[in-house]
């Protein structure tokens, strides 16, 4: 019953293109505006885009499941900043990060645009999403080896069971 | 189709939203007063202005909007800027936005419990001050008011006559013509001159 | 009950409101706390601040915290009023705490569960001993570490059910697009309430309520037995379906804590004994709290899986009307706003009803000489 309009942006219309679009998109949206305009530094001028929504913090309602896996429930709301701009060209960029960061949003929608660009996806990938992805992986790990220090190595003492 | 959406919508959201609110009050408040939304949003087509201003400040992405035909190339605009859910069946709208006046005894008139869950019809129409003339009584009217109104079907009259008896149930209208708003308020009697 | 309409004191308030934005600074002449200070170091009041004012930002729940001076049932009630403020963009997919990136993952019915005990940052082992060290400033020294790979960890709950001892996950018909969850932010509560809501008001529930609660089952008010199957901790990746894309996207992490309360169930007629088990979700490191809500869930469920309903924390009514802490302490506190013309009349009503006393007693002691 009811009507989608295909306002994507239109280049990742291909699955294979999809999944890459998430996968930068995932990365922009866990990075600081700070850490995406140094990253931005360098790779030349930035085009003057239009924005067409936004900047604009609202509420993403978090769903869980009951039991972990069954029916759907209201957990509880975040905050969540979009943005949606266009480029010169004409490509269009959407962010949506967690939080309130303006900046941030602002800055993850005009990399999504330049990023469906072929032209310069290549830069973009290996100066922003690239090392954006390292920092936020190896940040992760950390994390992953201080639990795995808290793992407890069970030992059975022999001399009981005897 | 990215061009549907290349026309941004409110330039300061927060603002621009509660002078809309605060025009579309005036004239539910003082049926048959026309009230000016000002100039600053461009609308995209088929839809004027105040069409869109009203659209954009009323509805949300909780809400379901049906768009009639004439309009349904304004779908993804609004469905970008204000997040709303598009139903391609008028009866089951919150808010109904035309430029062809529906029948208004088929739109949900909400139950005598919840009366303010019913729809609201923002119809858009050629122009005012001229065409047939009705008379407003009611709430809000020390004396009579006159409105004019182009594009409105023969025997609106009767119909929202209807409409106004089922009370508190039934449908409010918020008529757009360019920048322009004016607003029957379910609670109005409307009489054609 | 009634209320005057009183003019007037509008000084008297502002002069209140002067007062305590200087008591909440406190003495000038130590340094002021930062929100930012207050995230890092008092993540737990934060996390609390969160779970109960229904919204997730550490830089939102850290600023009610100060704003608040601590009392975190009053910064809930100042996070609920601005979430009042934004629009709400989308709803998540649900969430897969299975995908979580754990940082503590314990269970108290399996020893050697793939994936293992992981305590993570955790009070249980310490002495609860004041440590006066921490009245100087001091870095503690860097957390061990020690390689791991970052595969998931499968849930305890799956292990049962290889073996159909405990109560499915998915019930046919869960993911109902016709019908979507219950939301106690856009719809009051109302009776019968399903699991949905009753999961959703925990979540946000008082956790002192919520704990006591919890606790009464154990002691004997509507008990069953429960073992803690699995708690977790740590961030879950939150998606969301933006109509504009038409495909999932990820929007951040947020961090969770869940429980899984396995309890016995002594089987119905057409169910044979099994396991049955009751859940706790809520947002940021709350170990407490979402155990006791998998307890306060269970509980709830007695109606449902054919036990005889007798304790508080099995009364569906009874517990949704009185978890939540910012309607409890509207009622509670509205008392002290003036109820001059209620007690008014209570006066002379009472004035009255001793009169009627006195001559009652005077006309006995008279038929008595």
């Amino acid at each position: 019953m009811t009507q989608r309009a295909d306002i994507s942006g239109g280049t990742a219309a291909t699955a294979d293109g999809t999944a890459k679009r998430r996968q930068w998109m995932s990365v922009l949206a866990r990075a600081s505006a700070d850490e995406i305009s140094a990253r931005l530094e360098g790779c030349g001028t930035l085009p003057d885009c239009q924005i067409l929504r936004g900047p604009e913090t609202g509420l993403v309602m978090v769903r869980g499941r009951a039991g972990g896996g069954g029916a759907p429930f209201n957990l509880g709301e975040m905050t969540v900043t979009r943005c949606t701009l266009r480029t010169p060209e004409g490509t269009v960029g959407h962010a949506y990060i967690a939080g309130r960061d303006k900046d941030a949003a602002r800055l993850a929608a005009l990399v999504d645009a330049l990023m469906q660009d072929s032209a310069k996806a290549k830069v973009l990938q290996a100066r922003v999403i690239a090392p954006l992805a390292a920092a936020q992986r190896a940040r992760r790990e950390a994390i992953a080896r201080k639990a795995a220090a808290t793992k407890v190595q069970f030992f059975t003492m022999s001399s009981m069971r005897t | 189709m990215s061009d549907a959406i290349a026309i941004p919508g409110f330039a300061d959201p927060v603002a621009d939203s509660q002078r809309a609110f605060r025009a579309v009050l005036d004239a539910m408040a003082r049926p048959g007063r026309i009230a000016d939304l000002g100039e600053g949003l461009r609308a995209p087509a088929p839809l004027d202005p105040a069409t869109a201003a009203v659209a954009l400040m009323l509805a949300d992405q909780e809400t379901t909007v049906a768009l009639d035909g004439a309009l349904r190339d304004a779908a993804p605009w609004l469905s970008f800027h204000a997040g709303v859910t598009l139903v391609d069946d008028p009866t089951r709208a919150q808010f109904v936005i035309a430029s062809i006046c529906p029948d208004l005894g088929s739109l949900d008139a909400g139950t005598d419990e919840q009366p303010e869950t019913s729809a609201t019809l923002i119809l858009q129409v050629p122009g005012f001050g001229a065409g047939p003339g009705y008379r407003l009584s009611g709430p809000g009217l020390e004396n009579p008011a006159i409105l004019h109104v182009q594009g409105l079907p023969d025997g609106f009259a009767a119909a929202w006559q209807a409409n106004h008896a089922r009370y508190p149930r039934g449908i409010d209208v918020i008529l757009c013509v360019g920048n322009r708003v004016a607003a029957l308020p379910r609670s109005v009697s409307v009489e054609q001159l | 009950m009634a209320y005057v309409a009183v003019k007037g004191g509008e000084r008297a308030i502002d002069n209140a409101h002067a007062w305590l934005a200087e008591q909440r600074r406190g003495d000038t002449g130590v340094p002021e706390i930062a929100p930012r200070q207050i995230a890092e170091q008092l993540g737990r009041a934060v996390d609390r601040a969160m779970a109960e004012g229904a919204i997730y930002d550490r830089g939102l729940g850290a600023l009610a915290v100060k704003q608040a001076q601590g009392d975190l049932i009053e910064a809930a009630f100042l996070l609920r009023a601005y979430r009042t403020t934004l629009p709400r963009f989308a709803y998540s997919l649900p969430l897969d705490t299975g995908a979580m990136h754990v940082a503590r993952r314990i269970s108290a019915t399996f020893k050697d569960l793939p994936g293992g005990q992981v305590l993570g940052p955790t009070y249980d082992y310490t002495h609860r001993l004041l440590d006066f060290t921490l009245e100087q400033e001091a870095s503690p020294p860097a957390a061990a570490e020690t390689e791991t790979d970052l595969a998931p960890m499968p849930r305890v709950q799956d292990i049962l059910a290889q073996e159909g001892l405990i109560e499915p996950d998915a019930l046919p018909g869960a993911d109902d697009p016709g019908k979507p969850p219950a939301d106690l932010t856009r719809e009051p509560l109302s009776f019968p309430a399903g699991r949905d809501a009753r999961l959703q008001a925990l979540a946000r529930a008082d956790e002192g309520f919520v704990l006591a609660m919890g606790y009464s089952t154990q002691r004997g008010y509507g008990g069953s037995h429960p073992f803690a199957g699995e708690i977790r901790m740590g961030e879950v990746a939150i998606e969301i379906e933006p109509p504009e894309l038409g495909f999932a996207i990820d929007i951040g992490d947020i961090t969770l804590t869940e429980c899984q309360m396995v309890n016995q169930f002594a089987g119905s007629k057409t169910v044979p004994p099994q396991f049955t088990r009751g859940y706790g979700l809520a947002f940021g490191h709350c170990e407490r709290k979402a155990m006791a809500m998998a307890l306060a869930d269970r509980a709830m469920r007695a109606a449902e899986l054919g036990e005889d309903v007798t304790a508080p924390a099995q009364n569906i009514e009874f517990m949704l009307y009185h978890c939540d802490n910012i309607e409890a302490t509207g009622f509670v506190e509205h008392l002290k706003l003036p109820h001059y013309v209620d007690f008014q009349s209570e006066l002379e009503n009472v004035r009255r009803m001793r009169a009627e006393h006195e001559a009652a007693a005077q006309a006995t002691r008279k038929a008595a000489e």
